[in-house]
């Protein structure tokens, strides 16, 4: 009960948000299947009359279905290079998965025509266009919408998936939710979902049963319906995807997770204060996309981590010293792309070794060599990402010398807070800015042998920007050293914990700090 | 010999002509072979037969449904290989006994359809579709907007009879079209058909294996057995005829009794 009323709380505080992620989800399934449409009902016809075709065809589409999604999405981010990550990939995979059930049903609805029809058909003098257009497709219309129908539920499902890979869609409060373990806020992303999925069931089973043979004035009603949905969801995507393009003077940009929407928030709300110069927001970009739009010019700043540009833009192996790393990329930024890296913010964004609060008393540990001695007592679970990468968990373990009861347990990073905070693993590495640390009275254990390599943030702006508007050095500026890696965190759980608006907790921060 | 000339639209003008005729699939046995026979202008030739003796066969090669494998089908004169296909069954009419009416066309829209394949204007096909329902007995009034699922068995075979007439074909091909009625309805299409073919003096050829039909309706009788035409007379001839399988179905005709013996014992 309770849940349902806070689920519904939710809904309508965040329905701004709500209805733009039910948008963007809607038109990822409407684009994805509406292409297999245009596809597959053509290559479903030419089967009929190739069926030699139609076994290998047939098999083919039922293997890409088998591919678990997530793979799915990781073998299109090489093959589509830089557009690897955000709307195209998720299409693309929901198009895959939406040929089958097409392709198949468009076969055996036209197949399926009793066979004296088509003798009839025939017999009468009818050419095979003729038949195709008078007699097959109209008879195999219901079979036909039928795989359409199938095919949309389960790409409605399936995109909940591609928030992973930065498409957006309901996915993101599921998976803000798994990352939060608020069972609220994967609500918020799973019933409507869910909804969405049934509405579309029951919508298409109706046009289903209208077409099926013999019906009279077969589509009239459900297909103006449907068609004035899909019109009144396309320009309700459009005001709200236009909210988003250029419309100020100076653009500030931020990637697609909690805290860059902060710092996004936080810079455009600095020269707001301290400068008469309009400033307009494009947030929550996927993967690199920021950086090529800061190169393109669609953007003027936001915030970059440094080891982020040093390891994965500027492709150096990673150094442990902050002050090397930030002044390499500062003078390589100006030099190869003319930006310019403005003081950094304060926190370190780095992986966080982490463990149970009982146990930093019980043992006294405060650093990471502390534990050295207590870890073949000890069990880790590590996230995919930091079992495999550079500076991840074969150096690391190297580095302080430790040795765990059993090999580390790797899993999704969101879930190895609750594998901590339950007692299944009692050591993580989680990120330094996470709002779980101190939600779930974790503490973190300081890196005294340097590790791991910084990650500092910090604003980066376009020089020819900063030539135009010098104010904002300035402005931005006088944020520099004032985040420190608690602040973060707070200011992460206030809008992913709390579920407040990241523009009244930037305000609340900035009037507390004096700006 | 001189009424032929004088007559040119007489019954012995061969409308369908079969010259050493036989179909062969992948080599398997031929499915008809060594077919010589004339269809005369305005007769209905029945081909009568037991199931599988290629009755069936012999009329999709008159409008190519199938196409000859060996001699040769001669349509209106012309080979029926060189007849365009559409062309060549737009002017055959064609009934089949499951009657492959369209489920999503009206009656109106159904028995319209060789009419608007031919792009006549629509108040002509009107004219054109309520003409041949009235023919077949079907009142336009009540039954142009209905769907084939609405109609009995028998209301749908008159359908597919007014669909086969609608574009005036000089030539008619009926495959059992009353094979799957009820004998009380069978016998009341048999006795309305067969006044309707006096009138409209189309050349029709029309498959069953029901004697008591083929008696019915034929000029001629043309018996099948094992892909072969083995008799071929009008109906007294034939009740006469001395070939085994012609006895056998005449046999069913004169032991009525004995049939429903059989049947029940």
């Amino acid at each position: 009960m309770e849940q349902t009323k806070s689920l519904f709380d939710f809904l309508i505080q965040n329905r701004a948000e709500v209805l733009a992620l039910t948008t963007q989800h809607l038109v990822l399934v409407f684009v994805a299947t509406g292409a297999a449409a245009v596809a597959g009902i053509p290559l479903g016809i030419l089967l009929t009359r190739k069926p030699a075709l139609s076994k290998p065809v047939l098999a083919m589409a039922g293997v890409l279905q088998t591919i678990p999604s997530l793979a799915l999405f990781g073998f299109l981010i090489p093959i589509l290079g830089s557009y690897g990550i955000g709307a195209l990939p998720a299409i693309i995979a929901l198009f895959l998965y939406s040929l089958l059930p097409i392709i198949r049903n468009t076969f055996t609805g036209i197949v399926g025509v009793d066979p004296s029809v088509r003798e009839a058909a025939r017999g009468m003098g009818m050419t095979g266009r003729q038949m195709l257009l008078q007699v097959e497709l109209p008879l195999a219309t219901s079979v036909i919408i039928a795989g359409v129908r199938v095919a949309t539920v389960i790409s409605i499902g399936t995109a909940t998936i591609a928030a992973a890979i930065g498409a957006g869609g309901l996915g993101m409060y599921i998976f803000r939710g798994l990352r939060m373990f608020d069972t609220t806020l994967m609500l918020a992303g799973a019933v409507p979902a869910a909804l969405m999925a049934l509405a579309a069931d029951f919508f298409l089973g109706r046009i289903e049963n209208r077409l099926a043979p013999g019906k009279s004035r077969p589509l009239a009603r459900p297909l103006k319906l449907g068609l004035a949905a899909s019109a009144v969801a396309l320009l309700a995507a459009g005001v709200i995807y236009s909210f988003g393009s250029r419309s100020g003077e100076v653009i500030i940009a931020s990637k697609d997770f909690t805290e860059q929407v902060i710092l996004g928030e936080m810079i455009a709300q600095v020269i707001e204060a301290n400068s008469d110069v309009k400033v307009g927001r494009k947030f929550e970009l996927a993967g690199d996309i920021p950086h090529r739009d800061l190169l393109a010019g669609k953007i003027d700043a936001y915030v970059e981590y440094t080891g982020t540009a040093f390891t994965a833009i500027l492709k150096h192996r990673p150094v442990t010293d902050p002050r090397e790393v930030y002044d390499q990329v500062k003078r390589e930024y100006a030099e190869a792309f003319d930006l310019e890296w403005l003081e950094p913010l304060g926190f370190n964004n780095t992986f966080a070794i982490l463990v149970r609060g009982d146990d930093a008393r019980r043992l006294n540990l405060e650093t990471i060599s502390d534990v050295a001695k207590h870890s073949p007592r000890m069990r880790a679970g590590f996230g995919q990402d930091f079992m495999s990468r550079e500076d991840g968990y074969p150096g690391f373990a190297r580095t302080y010398n430790l040795r765990f009861a059993e090999p580390p347990r790797e899993m999704d990073l969101s879930l190895t807070y609750r594998a901590l905070a339950n007692g299944q693993v009692d050591l993580i590495a989680g990120n330094s800015t996470d709002g779980l640390i101190d939600k779930l009275g974790l503490v973190q254990l300081r890196d005294d042998r340097h590790y791991f390599p910084p990650y500092e943030a910090a604003a980066i702006v376009r020089r020819e920007t900063l030539a135009r508007y010098p104010q904002i050095t300035s402005a931005i500026n006088s944020l520099a050293g004032k985040l420190t890696d608690e602040e973060m965190r707070k200011l992460n759980y206030a809008v992913d914990g709390e579920h407040r608006d990241a523009k009244d907790v930037v305000r609340e921060f900035l009037e507390r700090a004096g700006k | 010999m001189e009424s032929e000339i004088s007559e040119p639209k007489s019954d012995r003008e061969p409308v369908i002509e079969f010259r050493d005729v036989s179909l062969r699939i992948d080599g398997s046995r031929p499915l008809v072979s060594d077919l010589n026979f004339d269809v005369n202008r305005g007769e209905t030739l029945v081909l009568l037969g037991r199931s599988g003796s290629g009755k069936t066969t012999t009329l999709k090669l008159i409008n190519r449904l199938l196409d000859a494998t060996g001699g040769e089908v001669i349509v209106e004169g012309k080979a029926a290989s060189a007849w365009d296909p559409i062309r060549l069954r737009r002017r055959i009419g064609y009934v089949i006994q499951e009657t492959g009416l369209f489920p999503h066309f009206t009656v109106e829209r159904n028995v319209a359809l060789v009419p608007s394949l031919e792009g006549w204007l629509p108040s002509r096909t009107r004219e054109r579709v309520e003409e041949l329902m009235r023919l077949v007995g079907l009142d336009p009034e009540t039954f142009a907007g209905r769907y084939p699922r609405e109609l009995s068995g028998g209301q749908r075979q008159r359908v597919g009879v007014a669909r086969a007439l609608a574009g005036d074909p000089p030539i008619i091909l009926m495959d059992e079209p009353f094979g799957a009625l009820d004998p009380l309805t069978r016998a009341e299409l048999q006795r309305e058909f067969a006044a309707l073919s006096a009138r409209l003096h189309k050349t029709i050829v029309f498959v069953t294996h029901d004697i008591r039909e083929a008696f019915a309706l034929a000029s001629r009788i043309g018996l099948f057995q094992g892909g072969r035409l083995v008799e071929l007379a009008g109906p007294r001839e034939f009740a006469a005829s001395e070939h085994p399988e012609a006895r056998a179905f005449i046999q069913t005709l004169e032991a009525p009794d004995a049939r429903r013996d059989e049947s029940t014992g």
